[in-house]
């Protein structure tokens, strides 16, 4: 392998500021990558090379100009294609955007350029980021780098899966309910999902808008950190992102956090928390008593898994979720109506309403119909009241939760997903099955705070297992400083799936 | 079927019993039949965009009149991944209105998404205020005709952004222009307090009124700034029993004639059709229904919904956080209306001494209000003032189609011509002609009566040169006045006008009859 691609992030930054290495060196490398393992791994709906070696051009021509460089110069990154971009298109892995060229840019993309990372191109993901596996994409699923027969979580699976097979340095995702966290756990990855607000959603296409939040997908910590930094702040054009000042992530990231309290959620430690997961995240916990983190228990009742007599599981949370961010994302997704871009129908209709019909049955996906249908329920006069309005009440219970919680720990830590990744088609038959992949990471969107997952090691197949740190709000520096100190403890970062070393 | 209706007395129950009440524009009365009691019950829907510099959710200009989608971007085109950011300004226009029509201000508020497809809207939904509007339960009084006055319940106003338009007359297709979506809407809604026709009307004026007024609004009718959706229903007594009409709202009136005419249209078309089915006609058969206004026709048309039988799913806009309003914030904002155009009106005919007329006229907008104070506060003469407004000022209000304080004229040039008018040193003509150069020029009224040569001429010792060369020149006059009879006051009034003439009108009348007396006489 390439050893500019064996570089973590914030090494490869250095390497470049130093003139080690030249920004069009470190991006080919990337270009070489991608053209080595995409085929295999399928994580890009689109790569823009020519593009991305004019911005590598460009740092390099800074650089010898003595001009100072961005934090991320030189660095070649992904982001999902559900972030409005003005070059290439986007998507959302839907038909219905196939051909969508956005007029503007996301914050989070201009800033990544504006610290001066070269944008390799748009990954994919399920339609619209509703889905825990890729397989919901309207163009085709992306693979596991670690087992390709296996999905690699979702719905930021194509970033996932391009950090984990080196198809880039780091990336961006968007996390609803887990679209961040749980394809990092199952890519052995670090993901990250700020406080809500933390980052601007402006260009990022809305699915829940209330849960929606960009981070980023890195090989380890302190890359994510690095990433975190670049994209968080107030941006005027989010009326949801937090003025809060964003505070320095990296300086004491190497420095352990002492008495660091650590709550387990009893909850989340139930029957339906089972075999190699179960016993990856007890060495987690030994790893961070080991140094002389607290370890406490707490109790989030809101978020309880239950697990009936024939293996059934259910939670509240869960039935929370899919009642908001159904809601939101049926109002969300009407504009795609086929006046105004993306997809028309090329049938000849009758009336307005026909063409709105149509071009929407023709090009939207089984899962976005099962969840504007749903949320279109839910809002319904009648039926408002005993759906919506009581998820946004169980909302409120479940965040009380964590602020009770939090009373007693600074970090809770659980797994992020309940097994490790499932086969492509696996679940696709039962929806139910599926959204409950998300059942550790969706009560942090429903409660706004910032969670992060950390490959705690693999099973026995060779899987990541990922585990999962939640922090209060604004609390991303504690998050990293804690994650940061598994990595030191447990020597488990930046792993490489076995693809890399062949 | 107009013609036939006319023979029809409607009869209207006042507070003080069987009234007559006219339901066209014109004094038309029209009296029920078989001694029913009829009264129509209205509430009215107006809308009323806002005249802030930008949308409401984005900073494009908020401007009509310009090539279709200039004035657009990401957040307004509904773009996916753009987010709306409100307009403070909105608001506090918004706030305004509230405050002027006696509404109590919410504390907090939020927005809402309103569903629905459309293709003039880009979302596919609109963003606007459904279970907490910014104000609600406030009032308007309007006068009525004798001196009195009706307070007309308001029960909310809430404010939106308006939709985009569909273009109908492009070749083979229809075409969108966005250049109103976004743009600010407040919606008043009244309560079903009005009972005839001109009780709408003089709703729907007072609100025009009202928002001009305040700055909020230009409210003008060519450009849709003002929409009206009445709903008419009658309350019938007949023997004893009361029977209720279907509730008829009519959709998108967007002038007052039309306003106008449809509701007296309903009110006689209601009472027609209930008269033919007296049981069947009824509220509780037909519920609500809506219908548009054919202008050409004059009369109200079936209109198929939009959408029919709706359920919008309104639900809080998870992209905008609530508003909080503070004291401070209310209190700032209503320390900023002043005195309201009705109150302002009474002052200027008990403090000012003017008609009616006048005072109207003058408090149709604030700023020309604004003016007649500032003149008064210059030492002009209030009604030496009105009355240069109410001539000159209005005719070229009229002209530019504007109110007469954006005709140009500055109050020290009001209040300086006003002061030479009364001083003598200027006649009327003269003042008209300076008033129109002193708006077109910004010069002083001095200057102007000066270059132009309009100041009367106080010395005698010219006006005696101009009378004697009268004199020289029309010895046939002078010869006629002193045979004295028929002809003498005729050749008199001749002399007057040949000196006139030679002043080129800057000499005083009475000083040049005066002199020319005394000459004749010498
Ligand atoms: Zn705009």
């Amino acid at each position: 392998m390439n050893p500019i691609i064996e570089k973590s992030v914030t090494e490869l930054a250095a390497a470049i500021a130093d003139g080690q290495i030249s920004a069009v060196e470190a991006t080919q490398a990337y270009l070489d990558a991608i053209e080595a393992r995409e085929p295999e791994i399928a994580a890009y709906n689109e790569t823009c090379g020519d593009l991305a070696m004019q911005q590598a051009q460009a740092v390099d021509a800074k650089r010898q100009a003595g001009q100072t460089l961005g934090p991320l110069a030189g660095v070649p990154v992904a982001v999902k294609d559900n972030l409005c971009t003005e070059f290439g298109h986007t998507t959302c892995s839907s038909a219905y955007l196939k051909n969508f060229k956005a007029p503007y840019t996301a914050t989070v993309v201009a800033k990544l350029q504006q610290a001066g990372a070269v944008i390799l191109g748009k990954t994919n993901l399920d339609e619209f980021a509703m889905g825990s596996s890729t397989e919901n994409s309207g163009f085709a699923p992306t693979k596991n780098p670690w087992d390709t027969s296996r999905v690699p979580g979702g719905s930021s699976g194509g970033s996932a899966a391009a950090v984990a097979g080196r198809l880039c340095a780091g990336s961006l995702g968007s996390d609803t309910g887990g679209s961040i966290r749980q394809p990092a756990g199952l890519c052995g990855v670090v993901g990250v999902k700020p406080t809500y607000g933390r980052v601007s959603r402006y260009g990022l296409v809305a699915f829940g808008s209330s849960l929606d939040q960009i981070g980023p997908l890195a090989t380890n910590v302190t890359d994510a950190a690095l990433l975190t930094s670049v994209i968080a702040g107030h941006d005027e054009r989010d009326s949801t992102s937090l003025p809060n000042p964003v505070g320095d992530y990296l300086a004491d990231i190497d420095t352990p956090i002492d008495g660091l309290r650590i709550g387990l959620p009893r909850e989340f430690y139930t029957e339906a928390l089972g075999g190699e997961t179960r016993e990856a995240i007890a060495a987690a916990i030994e790893t961070y008593k080991a140094t002389g983190a607290e370890i406490v228990d707490v109790s989030l009742p809101h978020s309880r898994i239950d697990i009936d007599a024939a293996g059934n599981i259910s939670s509240f949370a869960v039935a929370c979720y899919y009642i908001v961010c159904t809601a939101e994302c049926s109002s969300n997704l009407a504009r795609f109506d086929g006046v105004h871009y993306g997809h028309r129908t090329a049938e000849k209709v009758d009336d307005i309403i026909e063409l709105f019909s149509r071009s929407r049955d023709e090009s939207l996906g089984d899962e976005v119909k099962r969840r504007i249908m749903l949320g279109t329920y839910t809002l319904s006069s009648g039926y408002y009241d005993a759906y919506y309005n009581k998820a946004l009440k169980v909302r409120r219970l479940i965040a009380d939760d964590f602020t009770a919680a939090f009373e007693k720990c600074d970090v809770l830590l659980c797994p992020t997903t309940p097994t490790t990744a499932f086969k492509f088609g696996e679940k696709t038959d039962n929806p139910l099955e599926m959204y409950l992949s998300d059942i550790y990471t969706i009560s942090l969107n429903l409660a706004g705070l910032p969670g992060i997952s950390i490959p705690a090691g693999l099973s026995k197949d060779n899987l990541p297992i990922g585990m999962q740190l939640i922090g209060p709000v604004l609390s991303e520096k504690t998050l990293f400083r804690a994650g940061r100190m598994f990595e030191l403890a447990s020597g488990i970062s930046r792993l490489a799936p076995p693809m890399l070393k062949a | 079927m107009v013609a036939q209706v006319c023979n029809l007395w409607l009869l209207v129950v006042g507070g003080t019993g069987l009234q007559p009440v006219a339901v066209g524009g014109t004094n038309e009365k029209i009296m029920t039949d078989n001694n029913d009691n009829v009264l129509p019950i209205i509430g009215m829907e107006i809308h009323v965009e806002l005249a802030t510099k930008t949308k409401i959710f984005c900073r494009c200009l908020n401007r009509f009149g310009d090539p279709p989608n200039t004035h657009t971007c990401p957040v307004c085109l509904g773009m996916p991944g753009s987010l709306p950011v409100m307009n403070k300004k909105a608001v506090e226009y918004s706030m305004k209105v509230g405050l002027a029509l006696n509404c109590t201000i919410a504390g907090r508020t939020k927005w809402d998404r309103k569903n629905y497809y459309y293709p003039d809207l880009p979302k596919a939904y609109q963003i606007s205020q459904y279970d907490m509007p910014l104000a609600s339960d406030g009032y308007l009084e309007i006068p009525l005709e004798g001196d009195t006055t009706k307070k007309l319940r308001v029960l909310r106003a809430h404010l939106e952004e308006d939709a985009g338009k569909n273009v109908h007359d492009l070749p083979g297709c229809t075409g969108v222009d966005l250049n109103r979506a976004g743009v600010p809407l407040l919606e008043i809604v009244s309560q079903p307090d009005m009972n005839s026709v001109a009780e709408v009307t003089g709703y729907a004026r007072a609100m025009q009124r009202i928002v001009r007024w305040l700055g909020v609004s230009e409210a003008n009718m060519q450009m849709g700034h003002m929409r009206f959706e009445p709903n008419i229903n009658l309350h019938i007594t007949r023997d004893g029993k009361i029977y209720k009409t279907p509730i008829i709202e009519v959709k998108n009136l967007n002038s007052f004639r039309s306003l106008e005419g449809a509701v007296a249209f309903e009110i006689r078309r209601q009472y027609e059709l209930w008269q033919d089915d007296p049981d069947g006609f009824t509220l509780e058969k037909l519920g609500k229904q809506n219908r548009g206004y054919d202008v050409d026709r004059e009369q109200t048309v079936f209109q198929r919904d939009k959408e029919e039988a709706h359920d919008y799913r309104y639900f809080p806009d998870p992209d905008l956080m609530p508003v909080v309003v503070s004291s401070d914030w209310r209190d700032r904002v209503a320390g900023e209306i002043g005195e309201l155009p009705l109150a302002r009106r009474e002052r200027f005919m008990t403090e000012y001494k003017l008609t009616f007329e006048e005072a109207d006229s003058l408090t149709m907008d604030g700023p020309t209000g604004d003016l007649l104070d500032a003149v008064v506060e210059a030492g002009a003469e209030a009604k030496r003032c009105s009355k240069l407004l109410m001539s000159r000022g209005l005719a070229l209000a009229n002209e530019k189609n504007c109110t007469i304080a954006m005709t140009g004229i500055k109050a020290w040039q009001l209040a300086d011509l006003a002061k030479m008018q009364d001083g003598g040193d200027i006649n009327a003509t003269a003042a008209a002609k300076i008033f129109d150069k002193m708006t077109a020029t910004g010069d002083s009224p001095a200057d102007i009566a000066q270059a132009d040569g309009l100041l009367i001429v106080k010395d005698d010792s010219q006006i005696e040169k101009w009378i004697d060369d009268a004199i020289a020149a029309n010895p046939q006059a002078v010869a006629e006045i002193a045979q004295g009879g028929k002809k003498q006051k005729k050749s008199f009034s001749f002399l007057v006008g040949q000196v006139m003439q030679a002043s080129r009108g800057a000499a005083a009348p009475a000083d040049v009859q005066k002199q020319l007396t005394q000459k004749l006489a010498e």
